[in-house]
């Protein structure tokens, strides 16, 4: 008998091959005759190309092929953007500069050699001759005037745009008070341990071109590189091997893949790109970059009337796929957990010479639930009440679900207050909050945050994404009764491989190691989205999930023929179809054991034995199905089904974070006392899983919130260019988390998920500064900017 | 000019002639086709890479392969004896260490060399013998979770 996976701690089927080292990511393949790539990149910010002198790296024993943005541009189209509002400015984005650079990290030249040190060498060769244009760095002057980044046109505003519901004016002139805040979001680097890498290998006999890539999207990276380099669709595959983290970063269509494709169908050869850290953190995606204006009306017994966000947002150069997108996720999520009247966004997105920004785990909605938040904690502070209770009366409650917001969206479902009132009962809060006072008291710095926070997840909609936000799946038994998954998501390090097959192991009544989860390859996988926005369990294990209830009511018609019986005579239980007795209570009707599929005969499939039987095995059907001797009429052989799932509504993830900080006077440090965390991701597949993606998430945010920053300087210099200057969290930087979950099952699909994988990226950061500005109270501290560094508390306590 | 060198990897001695300026871990990867060993930033701040270098955790990526003459090393490949996985491996399986696995060889085998070290460290201990490898998907718990279910095991506990 089957045992039942889902909502169970299973043990990752990924990780065998991983902790032994044998598992592939993209420079483990190797193919003979590879030819390596390597760029010489822009070190100006904004620069003219007067002239590129390539003979001596051309001289470099072993270079095959130099190219320059001259040679690709007529060949290679834009590198995409997806983008779609109104009056968007888009740049002529090309794979290589043509005749300026705009960033730090600009591709400039591509050098092809036969092993990756001779095109070091190669590119050291280069001389680019650049004449050194004033760079644009601040978002905020880039919107005044000032010098004009890219030819053509008027001003560096990439779009305006004003979003929200609810007469924002009246409410501000209705309250009995209101608080106004500047607040940065500092630029992020994703740090993908695994960083970018491509291996293309053309055929040009079969005219096919294969792409391997670390990368979140294999279809929809093969659909546009396809056009890009003019290559037919259908002869361009994309395999995504084993990829080392994403985090937004590799939810792209990047200059490198669309090159490295192009190169290989020049040269007839496979080539190889592995990007360096240092062109990791200069050229793929950065997040955030925003600084923006949060106004927030109230009345005072807390009511929450208006909240207005006026922002700047800086998109970099150029756009990458989703740029201008990310602020409007913002605005979506402007309303919080709260019940917000009216809600105005202004957002004024603007070019500077910088790397891109994009989607970082959050991709908009960090930035959202860090101002709602703050603004909350401000409200508290402004009223003199705990920030718990003025949350608490502006909650909606769980019976108003589905909620609308003044930013457009309905809620699917929530329990805010449960969430809140357990993260509090666990850390035991009022005591807490006495235990501070007596703290503060004797001279100590303790600071408590909280966030209710609320995501947006599981995207999406079709209607409200730019190319399609349903999953796919073919779910099908082989003769052998093994079950294989195809899903149209992409995971790269969530565990799907796992808690998809669960979900099939369960639904089909089979062990789990009878299942196989395949995915990210665009030549065996039907046509899917990709793993993003916390949306491959909602969309894609949906998708899963519907194809088998496809598969096995083809199933019950191949039982019901087999077992001689009425069909409504056939239930399907614990992996088996069995006939019921006419009379009542008739135990007899087992099954002998399941076709010996390990044993069978290779050299031809076993015959189904189903004489007499009163029941089947699924697998046995399947291999009736295969075998099709005898199916009933109209029945088409094989059994597989796929299913494409397109959700209608987003889901709506929620959660209290309480965070618990201690600082010490004398240096500044900061230390964590404790960190509670109550999140609802609705149905939970695998609760280890679900733990890993919340604990990767919380640490995440408390990088942003305490070490990260991409600097770049005034000249456009990026001054964080390796892992030496940009600070990612280490083991020894973080707490023990203690965590917790209540479980509102999503109504927008049948499993109940909702989405985890950004929820901890989304609901730590006010928590954390809200507790490190909570202990600084008693200096008057009543926000500060990100990352809050030792220094910068150091100098509060000296200087006040 | 290339230069011969003779090294032992997982048990195994091996001979190659390589430029002087080959990196190590371009040696395990590229010649001997040991690919567990990842490169993460270059310059000795992620530690994807570790190996055990004559018996210490050392970043392959900044050591010449010619510097590792007449030395004996050990890799993420080496560490299970017999198909048995070691402790540290049987750990990060068990308490859910790894999310996208890039980080976990060097992670394991520097988790590995520390056990050989302390036998039972503190969480603190844990933490500050792991300061030199990132991961940034786990958060670390279940990375610290793992080292200690290894000691535990090795102790006898396990």
């Amino acid at each position: 008998m089957t045992e039942n996976y889902v909502g169970r701690r299973v043990k990752r089927t990924e990780d065998p091959r991983l902790i032994r080292g044998l598992a592939h990511y993209v420079d483990d393949i190797a193919l003979p005759n590879t030819l390596h790539v390597a760029f010489v990149r822009s070190y100006y910010a904004h620069a003219k190309i007067n002239g590129i002198d390539t003979s001596a790296a051309l001289a470099v024993p072993g270079v095959v092929a130099v190219y320059t943005g001259k040679d690709v541009a007529d060949k290679i189209g834009p590198v995409p953007c997806a983008g779609a509002l109104p009056d968007l400015k888009v740049p002529d984005h090309r794979v290589l500069a043509k005749n300026k650079v705009y960033f730090v990290g600009h591709p400039v030249v591509a050098i092809v050699a036969k092993d990756r040190y001779a095109a070091r060498d190669a590119a050291d060769l280069v001389v680019v001759d650049y004449e050194d244009l004033p760079a644009v760095t601040d978002v905020e002057a880039a919107a005044a005037g000032g010098p004009v980044i890219h030819d053509g046109f008027s001003d560096n505003i990439a779009y305006k745009l004003t979003s929200g519901e609810g007469d924002v004016d009246a409410a501000f002139a209705a309250a009995d008070r209101t608080v106004k805040q500047r607040v940065l979001h500092k630029r992020l680097a994703p740090i993908a341990m695994e960083p970018r890498g491509v291996l293309a290998r053309y055929y040009p006999g079969e005219q096919e071109l294969t792409i391997w890539s670390s990368t979140q999207i294999p279809h929809l990276m093969r659909t546009q590189v396809a056009i890009m380099i003019g290559m037919p669709e259908n002869k361009l595959r994309v395999i995504t091997p084993e990829v080392g983290g994403g985090f937004g970063s590799k939810l792209n269509v990047y200059s490198e893949e669309a090159l490295l494709g192009w190169i290989s169908m020049q040269l007839g050869k496979p080539v190889k790109w592995i990007e360096t850290r240092r062109e990791n953190i200069q050229a793929t995606i950065h997040g955030r970059g925003q600084v923006g204006d949060i106004e927030v009306a109230f009345k005072n017994d807390g009511t929450l009337l208006g909240l207005r966000y006026t922002v700047f947002a800086d998109m970099g150069a150029y756009h990458q796929l989703l740029t201008p997108a990310i602020p409007t996720l913002t605005g979506l999520m402007l309303s919080g957990a709260y019940k917000i009247p009216a809600i105005q966004m202004n957002i004024t997105a603007c070019f500077t010479n910088k790397m891109a920004t994009d989607a970082y785990r959050g991709a908009g909605r960090p930035e959202a639930t860090y101002i709602v938040e703050r603004a909350l904690d401000l409200v508290a502070l402004e009223l003199g009440v705990d920030p718990t209770e003025v949350r608490r009366m502006n909650f909606p409650a769980a019976n108003e679900f589905p909620f609308h917001t003044a930013t457009g969206l309905d809620y699917d479902s929530g329990d805010y207050e449960a969430a809140l009132n357990k993260a509090q009962q666990i850390i035991d809060y009022t005591s807490l909050r006495e235990e501070q006072k007596k703290a503060r008291e004797e001279g100590r710095l303790i600071g408590i945050g909280v966030s209710t926070y609320v995501e947006i997840c599981a995207l999406g909609p079709s209607q409200a994404m730019p190319a399609g936000g349903w999953e796919s799946a073919t779910v099908r038994i082989e003769p052998t009764g093994k079950v294989t998954v195809l899903t149209g998501a992409s995971p790269h390090g969530q565990g799907q491989e796992t808690s998809f097959a669960q979900i099939a192991a369960d639904e089909l009544g089979v062990d789990l190691n009878d299942v196989a989860v395949i995915h990210g390859d665009t030549g065996i996988v039907q046509y899917g989205i990709g793993t993003f926005g916390s949306r491959a369990t909602a969309v894609g294990g949906t998708a899963v999930y519907v194809a088998i209830q496809k598969l096995k009511e083809k199933a019950h018609k191949i039982a019901t023929h087999m077992l001689k019986a009425d069909a409504s005579r056939v239930s399907f239980e614990g992996g088996k179809y069995s006939r019921q007795a006419a009379a009542a209570a008739s135990a007899t009707g087992t099954s002998e054991p399941v076709v010996p599929v390990a044993e069978a005969p290779a050299a031809a499939l076993p015959e189904p034995q189903t004489e007499g039987k009163t029941s089947l095995t699924i697998q046995e059907i399947a291999l009736a199905a295969h075998i099709a001797k005898d199916l009933p009429p109209d029945t088409e052989p094989g059994l597989s089904a796929t299913y494409f799932f397109e959700p209608k509504n987003f889901t709506f993830p929620f959660g209290t974070h309480i965070c618990v900080v201690e600082i010490d006077r004398e240096t500044g440090d900061i230390k964590f006392l404790r960190y509670v965390a109550v999140d609802d991701c609705g149905k939970v597949i695998n609760p280890m899983l679900v733990d890993g993606q919340v604990h990767g998430g919380i640490v995440q945010s408390i990088g942003q919130a305490m070490y990260e920053e991409v600097v770049y300087d005034d000249s456009g210099q990026l001054l964080t260019g390796t892992l030496m200057d940009y600070a990612v969290p280490r083991a020894s930087h973080v707490p023990d988390f203690e965590l917790d979950r209540t479980e509102t099952p999503s109504p927008v699909n049948p499993l109940g998920v909702k989405g985890v994988g950004e929820a901890g990226t989304i609901g730590a950061t006010p928590a954390v500064v809200g507790a490190i500005v909570d202990a600084l109270a008693p200096f008057g501290v009543k926000h500060m900017d990100m990352p809050i560094k030792p220094e910068n508390v150091w100098r509060i306590i000296s200087h006040g | 000019m290339k230069k011969a060198i003779n090294l032992n990897v997982n048990g195994v001695s091996h001979t190659d002639e390589v430029e002087p300026r080959m990196l190590l871990v371009h040696y395990l990867r590229d010649v001997l086709e040991l690919t567990g060993t990842h490169v993460g930033c270059e310059t000795s701040l992620c530690g994807a890479c570790t190996v055990m270098f004559d018996g210490q955790a050392v970043k392959s990526c900044t050591v010449f392969a010619v510097q590792a003459d007449g030395s004996s090393i050990t890799t993420i490949e080496g560490l299970a004896t017999n198909g048995e996985l070691h402790p540290v491996q049987e750990g990060f399986w068990e308490k859910h260490g790894l999310q996208c696995g890039y980080c976990t060889p060097g992670m394991i085998v520097t988790a590995a060399q520390l056990l050989e070290r302390n036998a039972d460290p503190s969480r603190e201990e844990i933490c500050h013998g792991l300061e030199g490898n990132l991961c940034r998907c786990t958060g670390y718990q279940h990375i610290i979770e793992a080292v200690q279910y290894a000691a535990a095991k090795k102790a006898g506990h396990g």
